[in-house]
C-alpha cells in the first residue's frame, strides 16, 4: 500500500502546460472513476487550480506507477505523453504524505502563505468523496492536511503580512491611523488597481468613498458602486481635505497634487494626516509632499519593497513551517505502519508465543518430575493450539478482499482486539 | 521595619527591571506574553513600592516626602500608578519599556540614598504638604508618561516617514494611536500640575507669608506650567498634533526633570530642604 501524488506546478511547468492538463470541475467525477482503473489506484483524488494540477492515490503497485499516471492525464486530455511527461513530479510514501501537507500549508504556492489552496484542496476531497473515490487513507491524509494548515496559519506568521500592493496599503493605513473605521478614501482616477485597492479599504469600514476621474461619468460609475460621491476633476483639489487617505492612479505627465494644495488642505483639516499612495507611473504625487508633517506619502516603489519584505517574512516563517509539518509527517508514518499487514502478523505472533512460554514454563516447573520427551509433547501441544488459535485472524489479515480500503483495515482491528503494543 | 521597607523597595526595583528587560524582548521576539509580561511586572512592582510607601508614611505619619529619598521614590510609585491608569485606558505595546527605564533610575537612585527616616522640617508639618506633593507629582507622572507617548511617536514617524518599515516597526503601534495617548495623557496631567501649583501658591501664603516668591523651583515649574499650557492651547485651538506635539511634550519632559531635580541640585532656594 502507497501513497503516491504526481502533477505538476507553477514552479514545473508554464502555464500553457498546466492550462492544457487542468481539469474543469464538472468533470472531475468521471475523471476520479476513469483514473482510478486506468492507473490501479484503490483511492483517487484529483486537484485541479490554475497554479497545479495534481492527483494523489493510493496504489498497491509502484512500479509504473507514474507512468499509468502519465497515459490517463495524457489519454484523458488528448495530449502527447511527450509534451508534459519531463514535467510531472512524482512522490511516494512519505515523499507524497509531506507534499500533502506543504500544498495544504500554501508553502508550495506561488506566493508563499496565500490563503485559497487550502480551500481548493478541500474542495477537491470534496468531490472526491462525493464521488465515493477516497477511502481510509486519503481521507487520513486529507484531514490531516487540512490541520497542519491551520497549525501553520495560527503558529506561524506565515500570513500576517500583506503581499498585493493593496493590502500592504491598507496595513500602512492602519499603521498610521490605528483604525480605519470612519475614515474617508478619495481615488482620483478609476483604474482598476485603485478599485481593488478601494475594496479593500471599504472592507475595513471605510466610512465615504471619493471618485474623481478626468472622464466623469466614469467617477459616477465607480463611486456608485461603493456608494460614494463623485467629485469633479476641475475641483477635485478644493476637496482634499475631506480625504484622510487619497489612492492616486491617473495616467497624468505631470504631478497633480504638490505641496501647496495639502498644505491648504491640513490647514482646512488642523493637521489631521493624510496618507497617500501614489500607484501612477508617471507619478501623480510631487514627493516633496512627503517632507511635510502629518502628510504620509507612499508610491509603488515603495509598496513595492514593504512587499518584497513582506515576502521574506514569509520565507523565513516558511521554515518554521517546514519543522511543523516534518513532525506531522513523522506522526502520519507511525499511524500507516499501524496499518501495515507484515509487521501486525509478527506482532500477533510474537504475543502469543510469549503468552504459551510462559504459561508452559509455569506448568513445567509444577511438574519437575517430568521426561524429556514427556516435555517436548508438551510444547508440541502447545505450538499446535496456538497455530490453530491464529489460523483465521492470520488468514483474515493477509485477505486481499479485505484489504482493498472499503472497510477498516484489518490491522487495525487486530491490533484492538488483541492489544498489540504500537510499533 | 527598615529591613522590610527596603526590601520590598528593593522588590520592586527588580519587578521593573524586569519589565524593560521584558519590554526589549517585544522588540526582537515579539509574542503576546512579551507584551503582557512587561505591563505585569510593572503592576506587580508598583504593588511592592506601594506598600514600602504605607510603611514610610506610618513610620512618618506624614505623606512621606521629605527627602531627596522618599521624594524620588514616591514619584517612581505614581509613574508606576499612572502607568497602570493609562495603560488600562489605552494599552500601547512599549510605553512599558520606556516607562520601565525611568522607574529603576528612581527606585535606584532612591535606594543609594541613605534611606534613613528623616527628622520632618517643621516647615513640612502642614496640611497642604500632602496636597500640594500629591497633585504637583501625579501631574508631572501624568506628563512623562505622555513623553513616552511622544518619543515612541517620533521613531515610529520618523521609521514611517523614511521607509524604514521592517522589524520594529512592525511592534510599534499606529501614529494616531500615540498621538491619541500623548494628548490624554496632557489632558490628565495639566489639571493635576496646574491645581499642584495652586495648591503650593496657598500652603505658601501660610507658610512664607507671600503667595509667589520667585523661589527657583516656583519659576521653573511656571516656565513648565507655560509649555504645557501652551501645547494644551495649540492642541485644543490650532490643530498642534504629531510631530509638533511630540517635540513640545519632550521640551515639557525636559523642564519637568529641571523643576524636579535640577532645581535642588543645582539651585537654592526654599524649596531645598531636600537636602
Amino acid at each position: 500500500m502507497h501513497i503516491v501524488i504526481s502533477g505538476l506546478n507553477h514552479q514545473t511547468a508554464p502555464v500553457d502546460t498546466r492550462e492544457r492538463l487542468a481539469f474543469k470541475a464538472e468533470e472531475i467525477p468521471a475523471a476520479l472513476e476513469k483514473l482510478r482503473q486506468e492507473a490501479g489506484l484503490s483511492e483517487a483524488l484529483i486537484l485541479s487550480t490554475c497554479n497545479r494540477v495534481e492527483i494523489y492515490g493510493i496504489t498497491d503497485r509502484l512500479d509504473n506507477c507514474r507512468e499509468r499516471m502519465v497515459a490517463f492525464l495524457a489519454g484523458f486530455h488528448r495530449l502527447p505523453a511527450a509534451d508534459f511527461a519531463d514535467k510531472l513530479y512524482f512522490h511516494a510514501d512519505q515523499a507524497a504524505v509531506r507534499h500533502s501537507f506543504r500544498v495544504a500549508s500554501s508553502l508550495d504556492s506561488m506566493v508563499i502563505g496565500e490563503p485559497q489552496i487550502l480551500g481548493q484542496l478541500k474542495d477537491a476531497f470534496f468531490i472526491a468523496s462525493e464521488a465515493r473515490t477516497t477511502g481510509l487513507i486519503l481521507n487520513r491524509l486529507m484531514h490531516r492536511s487540512f490541520f497542519i494548515a491551520k497549525e501553520v496559519r495560527t503558529r506561524t506568521k506565515i500570513a500576517s503580512s500583506a503581499v498585493s500592493v493593496s493590502f500592504a496599503a491598507v496595513e500602512l493605513a492602519k499603521k498610521i491611523f490605528g483604525d480605519l473605521k470612519g475614515m474617508k478614501v478619495m481615488l482620483i482616477g478609476a483604474g482598476e488597481m485603485c478599485e481593488l485597492a478601494a475594496r479593500h479599504f471599504v472592507n475595513q469600514g471605510i466610512e465615504q468613498v471619493l471618485v474623481t476621474n478626468r472622464t466623469f461619468s466614469r467617477a459616477q460609475e465607480l463611486a456608485a458602486e461603493f456608494e460614494g460621491i463623485a467629485v469633479s476633476f476641475d475641483s477635485f483639489r478644493q476637496e482634499l481635505d475631506e480625504a484622510d487617505i487619497i489612492l492616486s492612479s491617473t495616467g497624468s505627465p505631470d504631478y497633480l497634487i504638490g505641496p501647496t494644495e495639502l498644505t491648504t488642505a491640513l490647514k482646512k483639516r488642523r493637521n489631521r494626516p493624510i496618507f497617500l499612495i501614489d500607484i501612477a507611473v508617471p507619478r501623480d504625487i510631487d514627493p516633496k509632499v512627503n517632507e511635510l508633517d502629518n502628510i504620509y506619502l507612499f508610491d509603488v516603489d515603495d509598496l513595492q519593497e514593504v512587499i518584497t519584505e513582506n515576502l521574506d517574512q514569509r520565507q523565513q516563517e516558511a521554515l518554521r513551517a517546514e519543522g511543523l509539518v516534518d513532525q506531522e509527517v513523522e506522526k502520519f508514518e507511525l499511524w500507516l505502519e499501524s496499518l501495515a499487514v507484515t509487521p501486525t502478523i509478527k506482532a500477533l505472533r510474537r504475543q502469543t508465543a510469549e503468552i504459551a512460554a510462559r504459561e508452559l514454563d509455569k506448568t513445567l516447573s509444577a511438574f519437575p518430575d517430568l521426561s524429556d520427551k514427556e516435555k517436548r509433547k508438551l510444547e508440541a501441544m502447545v505450538k499446535a493450539i496456538t497455530n490453530k488459535f491464529l489460523h483465521h485472524p492470520l488468514n483474515y489479515l493477509k485477505a486481499p478482499e479485505n484489504n482493498n480500503g472499503q472497510g477498516p483495515p484489518p490491522a487495525v482491528v487486530i491490533r484492538k482486539i488483541f492489544k498489540l503494543p504500537e510499533e | 521595619m527598615e529591613l522590610i521597607y527596603s526590601l520590598l523597595l528593593v522588590g520592586a526595583l527588580l519587578l521593573y527591571v524586569i519589565s524593560m528587560i521584558t519590554g526589549f524582548v517585544y522588540l526582537f521576539r515579539p509574542g503576546q506574553k512579551a507584551l503582557h509580561g512587561g505591563s505585569d511586572a510593572i503592576r506587580f512592582g508598583a504593588v511592592l513600592h506601594a506598600a514600602a510607601f504605607l510603611i514610610r508614611c506610618f513610620e512618618t505619619g506624614t505623606l512621606a516626602v521629605t527627602n531627596l529619598h522618599e521624594s524620588l521614590s514616591f514619584f517612581a510609585l505614581l509613574l508606576a500608578l499612572a502607568f497602570i491608569v493609562v495603560n488600562r485606558k489605552n494599552s500601547i505595546a512599549m510605553l512599558g519599556a520606556f516607562t520601565a527605564p525611568l522607574l529603576i533610575i528612581f527606585t535606584l537612585w532612591a535606594l543609594v540614598l541613605n534611606h534613613a527616616v528623616t527628622p520632618q522640617p517643621p516647615i513640612l508639618k502642614s496640611f497642604w504638604l500632602p496636597v500640594h506633593v500629591l497633585l504637583s507629582f501625579a501631574g508631572n507622572a501624568f506628563l512623562v508618561l505622555g513623553c513616552g507617548a511622544a518619543v515612541i511617536y517620533l521613531i515610529q514617524e520618523h521609521l514611517i516617514k523614511k521607509k524604514r518599515l521592517k522589524g520594529i516597526f512592525r511592534r510599534l503601534p499606529a501614529l494616531q494611536k500615540l498621538d491619541e495617548l500623548n494628548y490624554f495623557c496632557l489632558r490628565l496631567g495639566f489639571p493635576l500640575l496646574t491645581l499642584g501649583i495652586i495648591s503650593g501658591s496657598v500652603w505658601a501664603s501660610y507658610a512664607w507669608g507671600s503667595h509667589w516668591n520667585w523661589d527657583p523651583k516656583e519659576t521653573w515649574s511656571l516656565i513648565t506650567w507655560l509649555l504645557f499650557a501652551a501645547l494644551l492651547h495649540g492642541r485644543m485651538n490650532s490643530g498642534w498634533r504629531g510631530r509638533r506635539a511630540a517635540l513640545l511634550t519632550i521640551i515639557g519632559f525636559a523642564a519637568i526633570m529641571f523643576t524636579f531635580l535640577g532645581v535642588n541640585l543645582f539651585l537654592s532656594g526654599l524649596h531645598g530642604y531636600l537636602h
